[in-house]
């Protein structure tokens, strides 16, 4: 196999720099690196015009672990120096990776407007529910009542949801996977590179220091299947371990339901299907939460439009084409002028 | 006479920009050298009639050198009680103030503040006054016309212009045409502003006037030959950044997020796309320099600009890029003021912010513009060695300038030298953070660049290969070295040149930024009138240049004049151990010439025989 520009396939290793690690052992943050390899593997991704730009924090390390370009910025603010990045140079692949505090805290403003303005960037957020490099403050994704060296008497806030927060600020993608599970994850991370425009895609990740088992309730291998709805286009939203389980709107509260298949005549027609285009499915997805209702997972949202960068470029060129044959020197001359005689 | 200074002052929509800028054409035309200086309020759409919603708009003029809007009015066209109120304490004695009667009723005499009419009582003594209606004169001008009254009175500020036109014998041509574009669509307006710069126009040929006011002749001044237009200090910025980037072969990306008074460098760049302008309005002032340093990154040149405000902000980014080493430009027009302060006027208080304002040891180049042609040159230079350097360089105007305008000599492109700039190419033996030994910048390698992957950031690297480093010996040494590349930079800045004056003299003024015309008008004057001054303006503020201290060193005083509470002086003191003394001004003003003058004679004597010719 081959990739772009006749580039000489690379395995998943070839996408590793020479660093050594340096997350806590166990940190599911290896996780989704080994996952990103493998996905810049199978996309033939030329490291050349690859780039990751990260803020600060545990998860923003990552570029240093990846052999393509990488840029590790200030707290926050990876998306303002992606989006000139991408400005600059759209022919370039920008992934961009933050953690929960980096992306919703600090960055929220940034992250926002890049969503709305839609960016072709790969957004990954690494949502551990807590603030890890600074040593386990809660974080605006942790739930209420988390105790932390901040919040001793556990935390009084509200906790932000990343797939509603993108969803309410127009992002046109929004895709949430698990950093263990290695199989889903590269191909989540796959449609997000495919999708032109701003795709963030929320991970939930395992920090095993300061929050270690949070997304157990989903994860735990004896609940999973039925904690989790992986979301398919075009496919019935069905789940648990029998497959007997499926998700239905309930018209009088606008609400999802899980319903049993065989219950009272209840069949696999009484169940919704995934949508992906669109948004009001997207957001009752995103907001499902255990125990009453399963964790979606996968691709929730993609509904693709022209791009900032594509259409700040069509604008410049349409510009161009208009330029003054003289360009800088006859703008200057234009308009009143005249002549000092010597 | 040499020189005229006139002041149009009216309600905020009276039109007042308009008419000093139309002035201002003509008298560029008419041979005159010129500064002016537009003042307007800082509320969008202030009450009519009230003090605070005057708008002003200043030219000094002259058959010399112009260097400043001037000190003190010659003439003072009022156009309501606020406006004379507000104004006519800088009116000379013996100065001429126009009035407009059809203005002076209760209403606006009680909104203005005033207890009694001026026009009735000795308020004006000191002068003399033109009392007329102009309101309705203009409105039986326009009467055959056709348009509302409403109408008839907008057009009130072009009677005004006539009248001023004819005290001044300037033609009316150049405004006729400047109407009839901007009026093409609605020829009744048209018609109605050209009847009453006429009608204006001809009160001061055939009415009684000439017997109380003769008109004034301002010859034209001896500039140096070439082809002018008049220029504002945002629009030889915009230009001059496009020159320079033009001139490193690099394209530009313009971030910014809006504010008074930088918004109208965007704007400008905003318009200049045919070029290749690429710009973006960031959802804020961090956003916008983070896109910039993101766009140098990927090999564009990155600008960003703001005011104080704005820069406290992009405070972190600027960190982010003295530690990458990217090249960045960063324009601050400053005004006026902590916190909000006095966004529509005018200081040149964020030295200490440009130089020392950032956490830890993170030096930066800082470049300041005197004037606002001058704004061209030294965007050029910032261009030069942002990339030259591969560093953040802070780039200094200020509200005056950046709204006042000059004639300017349109420079010659192509005989402005190129610095094209290198991006490595190739990975044989490529380490990120390798340095050339003359000028100690890394290279230049470029996302998109096969073979040359690399990793780079905030946290303290390798000073080779860029890798994260927390050795103590290499944070040392990445230290000095980013110091040590920024001190160098004076090797190759022009050697620092006395302005005006011998070396060694009695006293020197010592500036930078937008007093310097002033500061030159006032020494100009007192070599002709035999004191031993001289004048030494700085442009580059950090690193300065390398015989600064020599020059200093030579003067018995040194007094350094600033808008801001003593910010150079500091600077200097730290840096050469001399013995400045400051003259600061925080009124939101440029200096008065005449307070600068006192401000020599009240630290030296005169020295009969030593006059020189102006
Ligand atoms: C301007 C600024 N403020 C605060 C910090 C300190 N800080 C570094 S990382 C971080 C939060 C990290 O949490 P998160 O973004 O969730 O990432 P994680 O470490 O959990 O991967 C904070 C508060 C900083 N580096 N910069
Ligand atoms: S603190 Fe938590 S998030 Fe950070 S590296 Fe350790 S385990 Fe991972």
């Amino acid at each position: 196999m081959s990739g772009p520009d006749g580039i000489a396939a690379l395995q998943p290793k070839d996408y590793a720099t020479d660093q050594e690690v340096r997350w806590c052992p166990g940190c599911g943050d290896y996780a989704i690196l080994k996952a990103v390899q493998r996905t810049l593997a199978d996309l033939a991704a030329d490291p050349a015009k690859t780039v990751f730009v990260s803020g600060i924090g545990c998860a923003a390390r990552f570029p240093y672990y990846i052999a393509t370009y990488g840029f590790h910025t200030i707290h926050g603010r990876a998306p303002a120096v992606a989006t000139g990045v991408k400005l600059a140079n759209p022919e370039l692949d920008v992934w961009v990776v933050m953690g929960d505090g980096d992306a919703l805290s600090i960055g929220g403003n940034h992250l926002m407007h890049c969503l709305r303005r839609n960016l072709d960037l790969n957004m990954l957020l690494f949502n551990n529910e807590i603030y890890g490099l600074t040593k386990g403050q809660y974080s605006p994704t942790s739930r209420a009542g988390l105790r932390t060296p901040s919040t001793p008497m556990g935390s009084i806030d509200q906790p932000l949801s990343a797939g509603l927060f993108a969803l309410g600020v127009g992002a046109r993608f929004f895709a949430r996977g698990v950093d263990t599970q290695q199989k889903r994850l590269p191909e989540i991370f796959k449609r997000a590179h495919t999708h032109r425009g701003a795709s963030l895609v929320e991970i939930l990740q395992n920090c095993i220091v300061y929050n270690d088992g949070v997304f157990a309730g989903i994860t735990e291998r004896d609940v999973a299947e039925d904690r989790q709805v992986h979301v398919q286009h075009g496919e019935p939203l069905i789940f648990g371990k029998d497959q007997d389980r499926g998700l239905r709107l309930n018209p009088s509260t606008l609400s999802l339901e899980v319903v049993n298949l065989g219950d009272a005549g209840i069949t696999e027609a009484d169940v919704l299907r995934h949508d992906e285009k669109n948004r009001v499915l997207a957001t009752l997805l995103a907001a499902m939460e255990p125990p009453t209702l399963p964790v979606a997972l996968g691709v929730l949202y993609c509904d693709p439009t022209s791009s900032y960068d594509q259409s700040v470029h069509t604008q410049l060129d349409a510009a161009k084409g208009q330029a003054p044959a003289g360009g800088l020197q006859e703008v200057m001359r234009a308009g009143h002028t005249w002549t000092v005689e010597a | 006479m040499e020189s005229a200074t006139v002041r149009f002052a009216g309600d905020s929509g009276d039109g007042m920009q308009i008419t000093g800028g139309q002035f201002t054409l003509t008298t560029a035309l008419a041979g005159n050298d010129l500064a002016t200086f537009p003042d307007f309020p800082a509320e969008i759409r202030a009450p009519a009639g009230t003090t605070y919603g005057v708008s002003a708009f200043q030219i000094n003029f002259g058959a010399r050198r112009i260097k400043t809007a001037g000190d003190h009015l010659d003439v003072l066209v009022a156009t309501n009680p606020a406006a004379l109120k507000v104004n006519l304490a800088d009116v000379k004695s013996a100065g001429l103030v126009i009035v407009d009667t059809g203005q002076f009723n209760d209403k606006n005499l009680r909104k203005a503040h005033y207890d009694s009419n001026p026009l009735e009582d000795d308020t004006l003594a000191p002068y003399r006054v033109l009392k007329i209606d102009i309101t309705q004169l203009t409105q039986d001008a326009v009467e055959t016309v056709g348009v509302t009254k409403k109408e008839a009175v907008r057009s009130k500020n072009m009677w005004a212009l006539g009248l001023v036109y004819w005290l001044f014998g300037r033609e009316r041509a150049p405004t006729i045409a400047w109407l009839k574009r901007k009026f093409a669509s609605k020829p009744e307006v048209l018609e109605a502003n050209i009847a009453a710069l006429n009608a204006g126009h001809a009160f001061g040929e055939t009415s009684e006037l000439q017997h109380e006011v003769a008109q004034i002749d301002v010859g034209p001044a001896a500039i140096p030959p070439g082809l002018y237009r008049a220029i504002t200090g945002a629009e030889a910025l915009a230009w001059g950044l496009v020159a320079g980037c033009e001139k490193a072969a690099l394209r530009m990306v313009f971030c910014s997020y809006p504010i008074t008074p930088a918004s109208s460098l965007l704007h400008s760049l905003a318009a200049l796309k045919s070029l290749n302008i690429l710009t973006f309005q960031a959802e804020d002032e961090i956003a916008a320099a983070c896109a910039a340093i993101g766009a140098s990154y990927a090999g564009d040149m990155g600008i960003t600009s703001s005011s104080g405000p704005g820069v406290a902000l992009k405070t972190e980014a600027l960190g982010l890029a003295i530690a990458t080493e990217l090249p960045l430009i960063v324009v601050n027009s400053q005004r006026a003021g902590p916190s909000t302060g006095m966004p529509t006027k005018t200081e040149q208080s964020d030295l200490y912010q440009a130089v020392y304002g950032r956490n830890a040891d993170s030096p930066l180049v800082v470049l300041a513009a005197r004037a606002p042609g001058d704004c061209f040159d030294v965007a050029v230079e910032a261009v030069r060695l942002a990339t030259k350097y591969m560093t953040p360089v802070m780039l200094l105007t200020d509200g005056y300038i950046a709204n006042a305008s000059e004639p300017w000599l349109i420079p010659d492109l192509d005989a402005i030298a190129s610095f094209p700039v290198k991006r490595r190419q190739d990975p044989e033996g490529y380490q990120p953070f390798a340095r050339n030994p003359q000028t100690l910048a890394r290279d230049w390698a470029v996302p998109g660049t096969p073979g040359l992957m690399h990793r780079i950031g905030g946290i303290e690297r390798d000073s080779t290969s860029g890798n994260i480093s927390y050795d103590p010996d290499n944070h040392q040494r990445m230290t000095d070295l980013r110091a040590a590349k920024i001190e160098g930079i004076a090797n190759d800045i022009p050697l620092q040149e006395v302005d005006q004056g011998d070396l060694g003299a009695d006293l020197v003024l010592v500036g930078w930024g937008s007093t310097y015309g002033p500061i030159s008008r006032a020494v100009t004057t007192m070599l002709a009138e035999g004191y031993n001054v001289a004048h030494v303006h700085l442009r580059h503020i950090w690193p300065l240049p390398a015989n600064l201290g020599d020059i200093l060193n030579t003067y018995k005083k040194i007094l350094i004049p600033e808008m801001n509470h003593g910010q150079l002086v500091t600077l200097l003191r730290d840096r050469y151990l001399v013995d400045a003394e400051s003259l600061a001004q925080v009124n939101g003003k440029p200096f008065r010439v005449s307070d600068l003058e006192a401000a020599v004679r009240a630290r030296i004597s005169r020295k009969p025989g030593l006059e020189k010719k102006l």
